[in-house]
């Protein structure tokens, strides 16, 4: 780590409207905010890392059953939704492009895109959800499994993971969808500009960082064994 | 020359009247002074259920309470003490309080973020509180499945999900503080020449970040299991519950480095200046606070030596606990070589750093015999265990607690309290401490499991010895409430610096502006500056 505390005495000259009082340079504000989001990522890497736990020892345990249950989720749509995903993190990192160059009407454009394709990655989730409840594979006392009788208990168990998973992966895309409408309304009223832009690059770290936990999701669950 | 001193005329405390100006404050010092109020609350309710406790132990036959209500009550005292007293105590109050004023920062790193943590904090404290209205939970503090996602009937969802969301609260103060740490020292204030209170924050930190999440998600698994229906932990819908334990102690160990870190931090602040000496080695002690951190998240399987981990994975835990003894006797044998030679007086944050030394040593120890396989078969979840960790986590974490607000309190509010109650109360404490947890080692060790509310005759002279401390200690804890509140406002006025101590903090009036310097001091000197045999202001001696 640096050892230079950037205290510069920038007092005397005018300071950006969105300088805190505490901070004596953008710099400074700068380096502090992105310090702090990627510490709160890494708490987020922990926070899933319990249930990657959880889902390894699982699989390891009972690899048979969670073939099963991955063959029951819908290929089509998981590669459908990892592919919009990936072109959300696309218009996310130009949104932030267009932020860092003052292109504000471009910032809104890349925003709007990036949420549209959010939406429509939930709009999926829901559609595939609501095929697991038609078709009773909810873990609980509604469990409901045709296949081999001697997995059911452990596919229960599998879709326990699944759904906790992709839920809280969900919940984290709604939370960022929430954020990028305050993002948005902020743009709109032109608070960003070249020298701050803070708060645009640090809802596209977050929503990289949702893209990714995807990214090892999709795998971890549709893919345990396709090769076949 | 004391009475010349004068409060500050504009300080952080009359910055803004009314009730407004305190919920909406975004001053680390109000906040912190926020914190004290809420913590000290559960402090008390936490210490009402002890209260329970301890009277229902002063016979062998369970007379004063059911057995259901006996669970409920030292479940709801461990909860409420380890998870909204003892981890935010030292952190939240005084590292929110000092940090800033003692690496010269105006304020921490996010303002809004830190009182954010506090109403989350409020939040999951009120969870707790609605779940102890209706009708409290008895799994104990450790939500051990599957009896807490499919056995117990009690309102297992509200007190963990209260415990979940104060563990966002303690994840934003530690990043704040990081950050801070890192991006908000004073000009030439370099790393090494930061207080060690400073260093142990860091350290804490650290562990507030890493750890929290896991035990978080882990009680989302909880959650879903008891609220839904899944299966994860709960064996018969093929869970594993030792799985929960390895997901719970991996945070629940390090938390109590939470606790027991920060207050290392104060002790070392409190023995220098109390000793008019530098500390001794300081880099050694600042870094075994981070190897405290480290090898705190690599030994968590100690507590599951007897719930069916493999004897591999058992000696390997066994070893990496003892590991841990190292960095820690690293610093008691660094303040021990402190105190050598110095100047040593023996005001009441002082008492409460010999206190400190001599309950963490006994409680550290014993950790030692915890951590050995065999002699950990013997006394496991009797209470050995349960004398062990309050001698860490009271006789240590607690008495740092208590020793760093003594010291700081004439900053925090600008006046003194009485000096002749506070070394009573200091004294109490220690004996009362004593005398409550010591006999608790015998009985363990004799065999009295814990958790249960009945024992056989021959354990009862012990378990009097016990309650009778308690009420000794209880009193020493009820003693500073009152002084501390009478000095609000009879209190002789303190001066920027009543001990004559070297850290920045010192050097801003007390209580401080809001700013906390008037001007941010430019010539940083090393730390722990002291000449010993200072003549002392008159009555302080
Ligand atoms: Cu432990």
């Amino acid at each position: 780590m640096s050892d230079a505390a950037v205290h510069t005495g920038a007092h005397g000259h005018a300071h950006h409207p969105a300088l805190q009082h505490h901070f004596d340079t953008m710099q400074q504000q700068k380096e502090a905010g992105v310090l702090g989001m990627w510490l709160f990522l890494l708490t987020e890497i922990l926070f899933f890392g319990g249930l990657f736990m959880a889902y390894t020892l699982y699989r390891i345990w009972y690899y048979d059953a969670f073939v099963a249950g991955s063959l029951e989720l819908d290929l089509f749509w998981g590669t459908l939704n990892t592919a919009v995903l990936i072109g959300s993190s696309l218009t996310m990192a130009l949104a932030v492009r267009a932020a860092q160059t003052s292109n504000r009407n471009l910032t809104m454009a890349m925003i709007i895109a990036t949420m549209v394709l959010g939406t429509v990655f939930l709009g999926v989730k829901v559609i595939e959800y609501e095929h697991k409840f038609a078709v009773g594979l909810i873990p609980g006392p509604g469990f409901v499994w045709h296949g081999n009788e001697a997995l059911g208990r452990n596919v229960q168990l599998f879709f326990s993971l699944y759904f906790t998973m992709t839920g809280l992966h969900a919940l984290h895309m709604i939370i960022g969808l929430g954020i990028m409408t305050v993002i948005l309304w902020m743009t709109w009223k032109g608070r960003f500009d070249a020298e701050y832009y803070a708060p645009v690059e640090m809802t596209g770290l977050y929503w990289h960082f949702v893209d990714i936990v995807w990214i090892y999701l999709f795998p971890l669950l549709y893919l345990v064994e396709r090769h076949n | 020359m004391l009475d010349t001193l004068k409060l500050p005329e504009r300080h952080y405390l009359n910055n803004g009247h009314g009730l407004k100006s305190w919920l909406l404050t975004k001053d680390h010092k109000r906040i912190a002074i926020l914190y004290l109020i809420s913590i000290s609350a559960f402090f008390f309710l936490g210490g009402l259920f002890a209260v329970g406790i301890r009277l229902e132990l002063t016979t062998p036959q369970g007379d004063f309470f059911q057995p259901d209500t006996y669970n409920k009550m030292f479940t709801l005292h461990g909860v409420i003490m380890v998870f909204f007293f003892l981890i935010p105590s030292i952190p939240a109050v005084l590292g929110n309080f000092l940090i800033p004023p003692m690496i010269g920062a105006k304020d921490l790193a996010f303002p809004r973020i830190n009182l954010l943590s506090w109403y989350i904090y409020v939040l999951g404290g009120l969870f707790a509180l609605f779940a102890i209205l209706v009708g409290g939970v008895d799994t104990g503090w450790t939500f051990y499945t599957p009896y807490s996602s499919a056995a117990s009937n009690t309102n297992v969802i509200p007190t963990a999900l209260g415990v979940f969301i104060a563990g966002f609260s303690s994840i934003l103060t530690g990043l704040n503080f990081i950050v801070t740490i890192h991006r908000m020292r004073a000009p030439g204030m370099t790393w090494f020449k930061l207080p060690l209170f400073v260093w142990a924050h860091y350290a804490t930190s650290l562990i507030q970040v890493l750890g929290t999440p896991v035990v978080a998600i882990t009680i989302i698994m909880v959650f879903v299991e008891r609220a839904f229906g899944f299966g994860i932990f709960d064996p018969q819908r093929g869970g594993d519950p030792v799985l929960f334990q390895h997901l719970f102690w991996f945070y629940s160990h390090p938390a109590v480095y939470i606790m027991i870190l920060p207050a290392m931090g104060v002790i070392s602040e409190l023995i220098s200046t109390f000793s008019r000496k530098k500390v001794f080695g300081y880099s050694f002690v600042a870094f075994s606070s981070l190897a405290i951190a480290v090898f705190g998240f690599i030994v968590w399987a100690h507590h599951m030596f007897v719930a069916g981990i493999s004897v591999y994975a058992a000696m390997v835990f066994s070893f990496l606990s003892f590991s841990v003894a190292i960095p820690s006797a690293v610093k008691t044998f660094n303040w021990t070589a402190t105190l050598y030679k110095g100047s040593l007086t023996f005001e009441a944050p002082m008492l409460y750093v010999y206190g400190f030394l001599g309950l963490f040593l006994v409680g550290g120890l014993t950790g030692l015999f915890l951590a050995t396989l065999g002699v950990d078969v013997h006394v496991h979840d009797t209470y050995f265990v349960v004398a062990h960790f309050h001698y860490i986590m009271v006789g240590g974490a607690i008495m740092g607690y208590l020793g760093g607000l003594h010291f700081w309190w004439p900053k925090i509010v600008g006046r003194m309290y009485s000096e002749f109650l506070s070394r009573i109360s200091a004294i109490l404490v220690f004996v009362g401490f004593n005398l409550t947890f010591f006999p608790q080692f015998v009985l363990g060790y004799m065999g009295m499991p814990r958790r249960y509310h009945m024992y056989p005759d021959e354990f009862q002279v012990l378990n009097v010895m016990s309650s009778a401390g308690a009420a000794v200690l209880g009193l020493g804890y009820l003693l500073p409430v009152i002084y501390f509140l009478w000095s609000l406002k009879h209190g002789e006025v303190a001066g920027p610096n009543p001990w004559g101590a070297s850290g920045l903090e010192w050097r801003t009036a007390s209580p401080p502006p809001t700013e906390n310097f008037a001007e941010v001091p430019t010539d940083i000197p090393e730390a722990y500056e002291y000449t010993p045999h200072v003549v002392r202001e008159a009555k302080l001696v």
